[in-house]
């Protein structure tokens, strides 16, 4: 299994070396790919990191799902490749609608950087799948803008179809029903706030975030030969 | 023609607002005793060419709901008017 990741860099994204050196230490090989690209041919699977893409002038996400490379992100995502949006990432994929609901400005308006225990609660997804439900994972958050908000009919609908695949054990952030991560309709779409790129050895801290990664890399192995 | 748009987004209702409340706990401790409510919300000006009023108005519209406002959790007030 030899799979490449691509790790999109957005002016203002400062977690790309994290990931690739995650994706690396997990046995597959990761590039970064710049914002103004268009194409992701070559990649089994693709990375949106952390940071302020942009500078998160406007809302965090709301510049960066104009950028041209997300175009193929969007195609990419709708023909089964897996995408994982981490932190500043899952904010792009929200305001570019490939996952619903939005991240607001924490509970508090305090700056959260901290470890995290995370419920996992679907493996119906790329990047829960190697995990098991009940599950608890120690990764660290690091945001201000991490609250995950949608309406009621849109968290049924996600909690209905196993669209919530991680939550907070004890919601830092306030979001929605603890909402921590979560995924699009076919599974192949994720997004977390957490960073499980920082949790992929004990001199980390924890080793936690390594089966999701482990199960990401899975399905860019599965979706590369398919 | 030129015109100008101000566009005001806001928070919509139901949706929480840690930026309004954090406003509204603070001005008691500067004496604003009568302040019951605080929304905080954001406003733009916009200038744009347009044919006519209505253009303009279509036009502020779309880049309200395509761009400064996430319509998830915010709306927008539009004003048109010509410079």
């Amino acid at each position: 299994m030899s799979v490449t990741v691509g790790v999109v860099v957005f002016p203002g994204t400062n977690c790309e070396h994290d990931a690739i050196a995650a994706v690396r230490a997990l046995g597959g090989d990761a590039r970064l790919v710049f914002h103004t690209e268009d194409t992701l041919d070559g990649l089994d699977a693709v990375i949106l990191p952390g940071g302020f893409a942009h500078g998160d002038y406007l809302r965090p996400g709301a510049i960066a799902r104009f950028s041209p490379i997300m175009d193929s992100v969007s195609s990419f995502a709708a023909s089964g490749g897996p995408v994982v949006g981490i932190c500043n990432g899952f904010q792009v994929l929200c305001e570019a609608h490939l996952l619903p609901g939005a991240l607001q400005k924490n509970r508090g308006l305090t700056f959260l950087c901290q470890p995290s225990s995370l419920e996992v609660t679907s493996t119906s997804s790329v990047l829960t799948a190697r995990a098991e439900v009940g599950q608890v994972l120690r990764v660290p958050i690091n945001h201000f803008s991490g609250s995950y908000t949608c309406d009621l009919d849109t968290l049924r609908e996600l909690e209905d179809q196993g669209r919530v695949v991680l939550r907070y054990v004890d919601n830092p952030n306030g979001s929605v029903a603890s909402v921590a991560g979560i995924s699009n309709e076919a599974g192949n779409v994720v997004g977390l706030m957490p960073h499980p790129e920082r949790a992929v050895s004990s001199l980390l801290g924890s080793e936690d975030g390594a089966v999701l990664l482990r199960s990401f890399l899975d399905a860019a192995a599965t979706a590369s030969v398919g | 023609m030129k015109y100008l748009a101000r566009v005001e987004v806001r928070l919509r209702h139901g949706i929480a607002d840690p930026e309004g409340a954090t406003i509204a706990r603070a001005l008691p401790a500067m004496g604003f005793d009568s302040v019951t409510a605080v929304e905080a919300g954001r406003s733009f000006r916009v200038e744009l060419d347009a044919t006519d009023l209505t253009a303009a108005q279509s036009i502020a519209a779309s880049l309200a709901d395509r761009l400064l406002a996430n319509p998830v959790i915010e709306e927008s007030v539009i004003e048109v008017e010509q410079l």
